[in-house]
Parts: structure tokens; C-alpha cells; sequence
């Protein structure tokens, strides 16, 4: 994939449909956060050693192309207009805050996209792959993988006692963020959503907002993750939250049967209402497509409608996000009221079409 | 209705305030009220966590007055402790052997009491991955003396030992 197609397709790999748990889990990712010894940790670093830390992991592009067969490609961020970086940020491929921030900032994507290293962010290294449904295991073994290749040519920042060393004393131990975005549109209808957050938090985990820390529940898309990275191996922080995204997996189908059973009109009724607003709608805006979005996906997935079904909802959430519609448009900048009138276009177009 | 302040972008939120009972009321625009201070709208600025991670320093019951002063720097990229209270990130690895001491009570809150059990790299490990399987053997061996499992439990210990002549004879070459 070249650099203007992943700007400017709107499916990356993780969007796959027909994966483990594909109808309730959208992705799965893998974080590993690094340093390089003897350079600060990129908020102290000043632009000298920020562009050495740049330097030295272009240079291990190679070893990346040969041990991983496949093409590794190198972005500077620098490089990119803002607009282009948080299309990256939609994209997931991308935090928030490497976005936000340019100079000296850098970006190496695997060709199918599963894996990106995003330079100088947080830590010198955030490897991160992202795999479609609940795919724990594959996610990290990649990331895994990656981490060896670039431990080979350059030595980490390591303690005995504490593990890999990290700017934020979070992340000190593993390194280790797996997190995995659910949907959970019948937890959140039938008013159990609280109860299922406030047991996962007991048991270790985070839940947040579709895009990270601080962001907001949109869609009914909620994102799981360890909070803890010292004092377990890799092993036991992923198998620790996969059993509790498989039980959260399991009460999200039960109220999904339970609601259609009970409520079997009111929610044939709502699905379709949210299918024929999407389909013949003028303008939308962002919140109201993710919530309409959220409705068909789950009629979808229950079988109340077939209508629209080759469309990929992971897609088209990803597609009507203001930044991405930005990009999609020969408009300068879009007002408000013109991004509502083309996301309604493009969700009219997807759904015709399908 | 408009904005107090600038007149020009519409109003979305209303301000009472009670100072020393004077009771004063303001109708602003977001814009307005955030650079008036009125109010925080960074939810997304700045991540909470870190927000959070700043203010435990501040609310611990036992403060080491010592730490509070905050004048010793580190001496790789020179950040004081004082540094790392504001902005809750760490300055290099370094710091983490300089501060070591102080950090303990904020790690033990966040992580608990313990110690990195998982990836060891290869090139700067050093004997750790050899200390955590004794480690391991060991706990294998006392299950074993429990059992009354007396030969199983020789044979882990003459393997022990010879983990530990190994770390020894590693520890002289390096």
C-alpha cells in the first residue's frame, strides 16, 4: 500500500470482516512501548537527538523488509499537513498525540498496515499491530516479532527490577497495552453497559471511548485494556484480557438474543428506521451516523436486515469521521453543514451500492 | 444570545459566581470562557491519566520533605523531581536509578509491590533471564520437598547450582 493509498482508501486491514468474534469485536491491538538507551525520552530530548532516534530506526527499515518479507514503508510525519496526520489518527495507524505533534516525529507502516511504529510519540518506539476481531495471540506475536528485529541493531533502555523503562511510569514492566474495541450496542439498551464497565475496571482492566484515552463512548464502541504492565509476563496480561473480553462478548450476545426475543418489534422497527434514515438522508452529522451506524451493524449481525450487507460498517465508521470526509473532498476546508451534507452522500452511496 | 465578552459568537454556557456574596452572572462562548480561565474544555489536550498521575504525588499521606524540595537533578538529562511532579513524565532512563528511591512509593500505587516478570532482550538482559528461571525452579523444588518427592527435588537443586555458576562465571566475564 503506498502512501496515498493509505490516506486515501478508507479500508485498512484491521476493518476485515469474517473474523473471531467479528460480530461484536472490530480489532484488536498490541502496544509495545520502547526506548533507546542513552537518549532522553523524547519529551526531554531536544531536536539533535529526536532526529538521531529518527535516524537510527530508519536504519533498521532493512532488516524489517528482510526478516519480515514484507515492505516497510517510512513516513515523516513532518512531511504531512495536519489534516493528512489525524486521517491516520481515524485510521487508527496513528495516536492522537503523534499527530498533534510533528517535528522530528516519524512513522514506519507494515505494507498491509497490521503493524506501525510510530517514532518518537510518548517513547521512542510504540510498536503497535492491529488485527481485525479478537486476535490477541497474532497481534502480539507480530509485534513481538518486530521488537526482536529492532533489538538486534539497537540496544533498549531495560532495569532488572523494573522491566523495559518507559517515559510514563505506567508503562514500565512489559510495555505491554493490549486492548481490544468492542461494540456493544445491546449492553448500553438494556441498561447493563455500568455494570459490565465496573466489573471489567475490578478486574484490572480500562474501558474508554472509541479513540483513546479521554474520548467518549461514540456508537456504542467501547475499547478494553490491561492496566497494569509490571509484574506479569506478556503472557498472562493477554490471557487475562481475553477471558474478560470473551465474558463481556458472551452478556453482549445474550442481550443481543434477549432484546430481539422480548422486544422482537421494537427492534426490528429501530434497525430499519436507522437503515432508511442512513440510506435516504440529505445531511448527517458524525454522532448521529455512528449512533444510526451502531443500530444496523447489530441488525445486521442478528439477521433483521440483509440490505446493505456487502457494506463494511467498520469501514463507513471510519469514513464519515470529519477528517477523513476533509480529505475525501476537492473543498478547501468543508463548513460544517457541507461535511454533514457529503457524509450523508457517501453513506447513500455505499449503501446503494451494496 | 451572544457571547458577554466578545459579542460576536453565540453564548453556550451561563456563569454564576459568589464572590465574598457578590453574586455575578455572565453568558459566554466557549472560546471566551476557556481563555477567561472560566472553565476547562480540555478533555483531549491532555490525557487524564497524567493529570491524575500528578496530583498522587501531591496527596500522599508520609511526604519525604526531601522530595518535596525537589533540587536534586538527574545527571543524564537533568531533570529534577520537581520536573517530573508537573509534567508526571520521566526525564530519561536514568532517572529511573537517580530517583529510584522516590519513585518507589508512586510505583508501588500504581503497579503494586513487584517486579518485571516478562521480556528480557537479549542484548542488555544481562543474568536476569538465568535469575528468574532459578527463581521459577526454585518454587518447583519447594513443591517438591512438600510432596516428600526427595529425588526430584535433588536433581532441581544440583540445577540450581549449576544456574548460579553460571550467572557467576558470566557476572567475571562481563
Amino acid at each position: 500500500m503506498s502512501m496515498e493509498n493509505l490516506l486515501d482508501q478508507p479500508f485498512v486491514h484491521w476493518m476485515s470482516s469474517g473474523a473471531q468474534d467479528g460480530d461484536i469485536v472490530l480489532a484488536s491491538r498490541i502496544r509495545l512501548a520502547r526506548n533507546l538507551e542513552g537518549i532522553p525520552f523524547p519529551q526531554r530530548a531536544n531536536g539533535e537527538q529526536l532526529s538521531q532516534v529518527v535516524s537510527q530506526l530508519k536504519s533498521s527499515l532493512c532488516d524489517l523488509n528482510n526478516n519480515e518479507q514484507s515492505d516497510y514503508m517510512f513516513v515523516d510525519l513532518e512531511k504531512l499537513p495536519l489534516l493528512e496526520r489525524l486521517v491516520l489518527v481515524e485510521k487508527h495507524i496513528i495516536s492522537p498525540d503523534h499527530a498533534r505533534e510533528a517535528s522530528n516525529r516519524a512513522i514506519l507502516v507494515k505494507q498491509d498496515t497490521t503493524v506501525s511504529i510510530m517514532v518518537n510519540e510518548e517513547d521512542h518506539l510504540r510498536i503497535q499491530c492491529l488485527m481485525p476481531g479478537l486476535n490477541l495471540v497474532k497481534a502480539f506475536t507480530s509485534a513481538n516479532q518486530v521488537d526482536d528485529i529492532i533489538e538486534n541493531k539497537h540496544a533498549l533502555a531495560f532495569n532488572e527490577e523494573l522491566g523495559y523503562l518507559t517515559s510514563c511510569p505506567t508503562n514500565l514492566g512489559t510495555g505491554l497495552r493490549a486492548s481490544v474495541m468492542v461494540h456493544l450496542p445491546a449492553l448500553v439498551l438494556t441498561g447493563q453497559i455500568n455494570r459490565i464497565v465496573n466489573a471489567v475496571i475490578q478486574l484490572g482492566l480500562t474501558v474508554r471511548g472509541l479513540y483513546g484515552e479521554g474520548t467518549e463512548a461514540v456508537g456504542n464502541i467501547f475499547q478494553i485494556s490491561n492496566q497494569l504492565t509490571l509484574g506479569f509476563t506478556e503472557q498472562e496480561i493477554i490471557d487475562n484480557l481475553y477471558s474478560v473480553v470473551k465474558q463481556v462478548v458472551d452478556h453482549e450476545r445474550t442481550a443481543r438474543g434477549g432484546l430481539y426475543a422480548d422486544t422482537t418489534d421494537m427492534l426490528v422497527d429501530r434497525v430499519w428506521r436507522a437503515y432508511g434514515t442512513l440510506k435516504y438522508a440529505r445531511s448527517i452529522s458524525g454522532q448521529e451516523a455512528l449512533a444510526l451506524l451502531s443500530d444496523v451493524r447489530m441488525g445486521y449481525e442478528l439477521g433483521i436486515i440483509n440490505e446493505g450487507s456487502g457494506c463494511n460498517f467498520n469501514e463507513l465508521m471510519v469514513i464519515t469521521r470529519p477528517n477523513f470526509l476533509q480529505k475525501m473532498s476537492d473543498c478547501s476546508e468543508l463548513s460544517g453543514n457541507e461535511r454533514k451534507k457529503l457524509r450523508a452522500q457517501i453513506i447513500r452511496e455505499k449503501l446503494a451500492n451494496n | 444570545m451572544l457571547c458577554d465578552e466578545c459579542k460576536s459568537r453565540t453564548a453556550c454556557m451561563h456563569i454564576i459566581k459568589i464572590v465574598n456574596n457578590q453574586k455575578t452572572e455572565k453568558n459566554l462562548c466557549a472560546e471566551c470562557a476557556k481563555a477567561a480561565g472560566e472553565i476547562s474544555l480540555s478533555f483531549d489536550t491532555q490525557s487524564y491519566v497524567h493529570d491524575f498521575l500528578k496530583g498522587i504525588f501531591n496527596h500522599g499521606l508520609f511526604v519525604d520533605p526531601q522530595m518535596l524540595r525537589g533540587q536534586e537533578s538527574c545527571s543524564e538529562c537533568g531533570m529534577t523531581y520537581t520536573d517530573f511532579n508537573r509534567k508526571g513524565k520521566v526525564g530519561c532512563s536514568a532517572c529511573y536509578t537517580v530517583f529510584g528511591g522516590q519513585f518507589e512509593p508512586l510505583l508501588k500505587r500504581i503497579h503494586g509491590s513487584s517486579s518485571h516478570t516478562g521480556k528480557i532482550p537479549k542484548r542488555n538482559g544481562g543474568t536476569l533471564k538465568i535469575k528468574q528461571q532459578i527463581k521459577k525452579i526454585r518454587q518447583q523444588l519447594e513443591q517438591y520437598v512438600i510432596n516428600e518427592e526427595y529425588e526430584k527435588a535433588v536433581l532441581l537443586r544440583d540445577e540450581i547450582k549449576n544456574l548460579e555458576k553460571e550467572i557467576g562465571l558470566s557476572g567475571k566475564g562481563e
